[in-house]
């Protein structure tokens, strides 16, 4: 009960600071490979201003039903993603959520396993979520086993939805309950 | 499948515009009965005063007009031009060619006529050959079994099970995810036109 429930073994979850999330999603949007692991919608680079007003509207239009986080290294307080549940259906304790590691070297190290391990701690345990869904797409095996290991199970493929470098690719939805993370964090 | 083929007319109904005046009164009575509504959508179910509705459709219109991703329609007899219902593409994913689909029949006294099944073809129609979308995806929470027949007799079939995603009258219920490609509605639409 007394420990900090945002933090983990390697990273911390901090508030959404618009400014500098902003400044570093316009750096990070530069990397045409970051973009297309975490969104569906056609590549393109976005200015600092272009992404703060779309944070700004997506804060303002989803303030009671989406919460988002910078991921920040425990080591050296370095900014390196953001994670966030957003769509949350209150009746029925439903949501989803996202995540991105925008800093390259932090890739393939824990570090993203680490952030959904504290977000999903803090959906059912301060939100009192029923469960919490997400989805990924086929050619981001990478992401497929951090969502595993975080407890996720897989719930079926949304066969070609997505166009990309010249083929249809599935998008992948996982699930995890609040039972089923209670019996594995016991 | 020729140009002059009407792409809003069926046999008994038609896909139309929003009518403000007319439409608030029959959709606030919609909002009223909750057993459909909660077959419609996963928001808690609350009755709307003819004037909330009209609010409402000034919002869809307004997203229409914004987002160019969004296409509602209203389904009206053909005989009487009466609203029985709304058919809806939504998020309208155009470098992908995917949307969501949804169809609703407000009064319980107007389901079981078919007319679910026509706007359903019209609004797969549009989508496959004004649009030229190459997938539609629809969510049906599994309670809603007459919903669930309906697709899966038009071609849909189930890709995602969302476990437990639905809480209604104390108990948890499933969302499924149904989908359907380009290239199986031609292959059912060619079959149907050479019976």
């Amino acid at each position: 009960m007394n420990e900090n429930i945002l933090t983990g073994e390697l990273v911390r979850l901090t508030a959404f600071d618009i400014e500098l999330i902003s400044e570093a999603e316009s750096r990070w949007s530069r990397d045409s490979e970051y973009w297309r692991l975490q969104a569906g919608d056609a590549y393109r680079p976005y200015s600092a201003q272009a992404s703060k007003q779309l944070f700004e509207k997506f804060v303002k239009e989803n303030d009671s039903t989406s919460f988002p986080f910078i991921i920040r290294t425990i080591e050296e307080d370095r900014m390196i993603g953001e994670i966030g549940l957003d769509g949350i259906l209150w009746n029925h304790g439903d949501c989803f959520v996202g995540i991105g590691i925008g800093e390259r070297e932090f890739w393939g190290k824990g570090y993203g396993t680490d952030a959904m391990n504290i977000i999903l701690r803090y959906a059912f345990t301060e939100l009192n979520l029923w469960r919490v869904s997400l989805n990924v797409f086929e050619y981001n095996p990478r992401a497929i086993r951090s969502y595993e290991k975080a407890g996720f199970t897989h719930e079926g493929q949304v066969r070609a939805a997505l166009n990309r470098a010249g083929r249809r690719w599935d998008v992948v939805y996982m699930g995890i309950t609040r039972q089923e993370w209670q019996s594995l964090n016991p | 499948m020729e140009i002059k083929d009407p792409l809003f007319e069926g046999k008994t109904i038609r896909l139309s515009s929003i009518n403000y005046e007319k439409d608030a009164e029959i959709e606030s009575r919609w909002t009223h009965d909750p057993e459909t509504m909660r077959l419609l959508r996963p928001e808690p179910v609350r009755p709307l005063t003819p004037a909330q509705v009209k609010k409402k459709y000034e919002a869809i219109e307004k997203e229409e007009e914004e987002s160019k991703s969004l296409f509602h329609f209203t389904i009206r007899l053909c005989e009487d031009d009466r609203l029985v219902g709304i058919a809806r593409l939504n998020w309208v994913d155009w470098a992908n060619g995917n949307a969501h689909l949804s169809i609703a029949i407000g009064d319980p006294a107007d389901q079981g006529h078919g007319y679910d099944a026509e706007a359903l073809n019209l609004l797969m129609n549009y989508a496959f050959t004004e649009l030229n979308l190459y997938r539609l995806s629809a969510e049906i929470v599994e309670f809603n079994e007459a919903g669930l027949q309906l697709f899966r007799k038009t071609g849909f079939v189930e890709e995602v099970r969302r476990q437990q995603a639905q809480n209604r009258s104390g108990q948890r219920w499933d969302v499924l995810h149904l989908g359907i490609l380009r290239s199986e509605w031609e292959a059912l639409a060619g079959a149907l036109e050479h019976e």
